[in-house]
């Protein structure tokens, strides 16, 4: 912050760089908004006179930092404002822009984990590399952190001292009205003449002309101050509000999304229907708890699903078999509550217990049964395919460890609506994925499933490595895949028994979501795009008001000064004159006429216009 | 009845790239007239260029025919110099003007593609990479003429009717889809919100990527670094150029940021969690850091001007780099492209 102050005018030891006496552009240190040392509008480093050049080595401004004798302090202080100073935010901007594309390249495990699975197994040599790298992690990586982190240390060493001086600039008052108001924005001078009928209707008194602009600036917000024979009007400090609004908005967004996180979990459940979900941990297929997670969060609470229903398109020869909607008719239980009936939706998640329940996918699960030759049944369960493409070709693993003579595994398809591919083979595909022709395939292998060896394995994967294939293309014996319809029962080969295909039924995949933080994040996203609204939007102006006498009438002076981007300045300056002429009893035509621009500029710099060509009738 | 409409929406699109086209050339015929106009203003450069606007000391009556007021009238001066050379208040040429009916004719027939599209569909018509090409250019179109009646930057229309016959025929030649139903995951009112403000952000930052685009070749002329290209000349000062933009980017940045929130709610409802770093969110997130950059850039001494301007082209051509080629080679949850 002091960097910006260093060279105000005024404050400089040099007079020949500034004159002190007049502030000729209007502008003062307390009442701007205290910028960054290289932002546009702070005041420009004055030029080094001939011989500080020589001390100060290529003119840098600040003489201090190639100052031999700078302490420790002196460092810290030189590397804190270089990193408060509009070009490493800039820098730092970009450096993040560039920072987050090869996340997008690249799988990520957080949103894309079966991605980086076929990446590696796709680039085997590149995979480490880029893994060592983190770009399969970008978003927690070492270096996105470092360039997200220092951005905003960045700007939280901008907003705080900015925070300061706004509230100072909030109590301070308008400053001093220049000398020469003709040299600002939007500068107009009207003279009112007594004429030969001596003034009556016009009051040609100067002070009255300030107390009466003062009331009507006063009336549009602005804050006012008397300087004589002038009035000095600066509006707008919601400005600089909304930008510390915007930019504290922001810093809080990241810290509620970096720690609120940690109070919340996620986790998925698939449940068939007619299954019931109990919100316990071991209910769950998978479950991310946040650092804080405490089993005592999951309220005790039940889900049902009753029935889940699908719509595809049906007339539409364009997109049949589209989903066109998915509903979950689900009844829930919560502790000492009645059971309610109620449905989720894919954009209509159901909240219970504080936690959201989200639909996020389903597909088929085949309902099947293993006898043994001796009418025992060692399997029976149903069992989630998962989904392989539009029409619902589904695969899904069966395992049979115990009761048959052997152990079995059978990898499943499942077709909704089987046709055959035409190609004489006998191979099936799913033409539609509602269930027009439903259709169980299995490939049956036997032999060891490899379940006590104390490597977790997947429910729908089979290692077949100590497996025989006893029916399906690759068995030696001739055997087909076995393949079934809702209601058969087949053979196993071998003699191993039978299996029945009893049958088919949905199954929904669930996301049970607990954020406490979330509502704070909307709460400081929408505080960002407030501030972004009011910061870029909400003119700072200055206007400043001058009623002189000239002997025979009265001299009115308006012009306006921007403090920052102000497109309408001219504009606001011309409707003060207007309505200031009509106050004193100008009639509204003449006020009108005599308000209107007074250059074609839209130019808020101080030299828009010259004042001068005064033209008398 | 669905398919009719949809056949005639297409028949509509063609239509109206045919009348753009025409509109294209007339732009650039005018860019040729300006060329003449600004070789002549140079020639007759020796006039001094008279004072211009009536501005004159008025003298009136006061109602009671008692006072009379002098106003003393500033000079005329052209402050951001709206145009340099002779042109100050240059009338739209002829070209120009047909162009800009011909455009305003194309937008129209245009907006009945768009809304046949839409009764077809029996939705919103951004539902798909075509329908977001179709009702994106129509926008574009829409933010120019809108522009166009606050400012004159008439002297971008050829850039403006050259980029949407780009997309457009992109669009309609290379992602066409026939109407079909939204998808459980479209079928909620943040689709409306959501897509059509991003849209219309995009409208925003083209125009502002075209008037940085004729800023930059304005200071290389102002420099004097570039010497033919006469009909810039007769388009405003390089700065008076960097504010127009700077403001129409900052239109399109507000409503980014708006996009960006929009989609944060609905994908907490729609996939249970409000960022995932899903490639579209990645993209949408870049745009909106580099917009950021450019408006810090143009705050920070130095890097006013040419610099930042770079900054605003490169946002835009994130914008559509994040429209074609994520939308169709990235792999993400955003697959909504139909093809």
């Amino acid at each position: 912050m002091a960097r910006s102050s260093d060279r105000a005018p005024g404050a400089t030891g040099t007079p020949d760089a500034v004159d002190s006496t007049e502030v000729t552009d209007g502008s003062d240190a307390v009442g701007d908004p205290l910028r960054p040392s290289d932002h546009y509008d702070s005041v420009a480093p004055a030029e080094p006179a001939a011989g500080d050049t020589a001390a100060s080595s290529g003119g840098d401004r600040d003489g201090g930092v190639t100052n031999p004798r700078l302490g420790l302090v002196g460092y810290l202080r030189f590397f804190w404002r270089q990193l408060t100073s509009m070009k490493t935010a800039l820098f730092l901007l970009m450096l993040l822009a560039v920072a987050a594309i090869p996340g997008s390249l690249v799988p990520q495990r957080t949103s894309d984990p079966n991605g980086v699975v076929q990446y590696r197994a796709d680039h085997p040599d590149l995979f480490p590399v880029l893994d060592k790298l983190g770009v399969f992690d970008t978003y927690s990586s070492p270096w996105f952190s470092a360039v997200y982190l220092l951005l905003f240390i960045s700007l939280i060493g901008c907003i705080i001292p900015r925070t300061k001086h706004h509230f100072e600039a909030l109590r301070a008052r308008p400053p001093r009205t220049p000398a020469r108001l003709s040299r600002l924005a939007g500068y107009r001078s009207v003279t009112l003449e007594a004429g030969e009928g001596g003034a009556s209707g016009v009051d040609l008194d100067p002070a009255a002309a300030v107390t009466a602009a003062r009331a009507q600036l006063k009336r549009a917000s602005y804050r006012t101050e008397v300087f004589g024979d002038s009035v000095s009007a600066e509006r707008g400090y919601l400005r600089e509000t909304g930008n510390l609004v915007f930019h504290s908005a922001l810093v809080g967004v990241l810290l509620t999304v970096g720690v609120g996180g940690g109070f919340g979990y996620t986790g998925q459940r698939v449940i068939v229907e007619g299954q019931t979900f109990t919100n316990a941990l071991v209910s769950y297929d998978s479950f991310n708890p946040g650092r804080w997670f405490s089993d005592s969060q999951l309220s005790p609470y039940n889900i049902t699903l009753d029935k889940f229903r699908t719509t595809y398109e049906e007339t539409n020869t364009d997109a049949l078999g589209q989903p066109t909607d998915y509903t979950a008719d689900v009844t829930t239980r919560t502790q000492g509550g009645d059971p309610r009936s109620t449905q989720i939706k894919v954009n209509s998640p159901l909240a219970i217990g504080g936690s959201t329940v989200y639909l996020l996918g389903n597909g088929y699960a085949v309902d099947v049964t293993v006898t043994a030759p001796d009418g025992s049944e060692p399997f029976t369960d149903t069992i989630p395919f998962l989904p392989q493409d539009a029409n619902l070709t589904s695969q899904g693993v069966i395992k049979v460890p115990d009761g048959l003579s052997e152990q079995v595994g059978m990898i499943g398809f499942f077709y909704p609506s089987a046709v055959e591919t035409g190609d004489g083979s006998g191979i099936l595909a799913s033409s539609y994925p509602d269930l027009l022709n439903p259709v169980l395939s299995l490939n049956v292998y036997d032999g060891d499933l490899a379940l006590d060896d104390g490597v977790p394995q997947s429910v729908y994967s089979l290692k077949t490595d100590d497996m025989t294939e006893i029916a399906g293309a690759g068995a030696e014996n001739g055997q087909k895949a076995l393949q079934l319809t809702p209601g058969e029962t087949a053979d196993l080969p071998n003699g191993l028994g039978t299996i029945t295909f009893n049958d088919v039924k949905r199954f929904a995949s669930l996301d049970v979501h607990h954020d406490p933080s979330q509502v704070w994040v909307l709460l400081f996203a929408v505080l960002t795009f407030g501030g972004l609204l009011t910061a870029l939007f909400v003119p700072r102006r200055r206007v400043w008001v001058k009623a002189t006498a000239t002997g025979t009438g009265l001299r009115l002076e308006y012009a306006g000064l921007a403090r920052g981007e102000d497109p309408t300045l001219d504009r606001a300056v011309g409707e003060v004159a207007r309505t200031h002429l009509t106050t004193l009893g100008v009639p509204a035509d003449a006020a009108k006429a005599a308000s209107r621009p007074g250059s074609t500029s839209n130019d808020t710099g101080p030299s828009a216009s010259r004042g001068g060509r005064r033209i008398t009738p | 009845m669905t398919a009719d409409l949809a056949y005639y929406s297409l028949v509509a699109v063609y239509s109206a790239m045919a009348i753009y086209t025409i509109s294209f050339v007339t732009f650039a015929l005018d860019l040729a007239k300006r060329s003449g106009d600004a070789q002549q203003a140079a020639s007759a450069v020796a006039v001094p260029a008279a004072p211009v606007g009536s501005s004159g000391g008025t003298l009136r009556k006061g109602a009671g025919g008692g006072s009379t007021i002098v106003l003393d009238r500033a000079d005329t001066v052209t402050g951001g110099g709206d145009v340099p050379g002779a042109s100050g208040g240059r009338r739209a040429s002829k070209f120009e003007r047909v162009a800009t009916s011909l455009l305003v004719l194309g937008l129209l027939v245009h907006v009945a593609s768009v809304v046949m599209r839409g009764v077809a569909a029996g939705r919103v018509p951004w539902a798909n990479m075509f329908e977001f090409s179709l009702t994106g250019t129509a926008i574009i179109v829409g933010v120019y003429l809108v522009v166009k009646l606050f400012v004159d930057i008439s002297y971008l229309g050829a850039y403006v009717t050259g980029l949407n016959l780009i997309l457009l025929a992109i669009g309609t030649v290379n992602y066409y889809v026939a109407v079909s139903p939204l998808q459980p995951a479209l079928q909620s009112a943040w689709l409306v919100i959501h897509v059509l403000v991003a849209i219309l952000g995009t409208g925003f930052f083209a125009i502002a990527a075209g008037l940085s685009v004729a800023q930059l070749i304005q200071t290389k002329r102002e420099q004097a670094k570039l010497a033919n290209l006469r009909f810039m000349d007769t388009l405003p000062a390089a700065d008076r150029l960097e504010d127009l933009a700077y403001r129409v980017a900052l239109v399109g940045f507000v409503l980014w940021t708006f996009t960006l929130i929009a989609g944060a709610v609905w994908a907490e409802r729609a996939w249970g969690r409000y960022w995932g770093w899903d490639t579209k969110e990645v993209w949408t997130f870049i745009i909106w850091v580099l917009y950021a950059g450019y408006i810090h850039a143009r705050a920070t001494r130095g890097w006013r001007g040419a610099r930042s301007s770079w900054l605003s082209i490169i946002g835009f051509a994130a914008v559509m780099f994040n429209f074609s080629i994520v939308n169709v080679f990235f792999k993400g949850l955003h697959a909504y492209s139909g093809l």
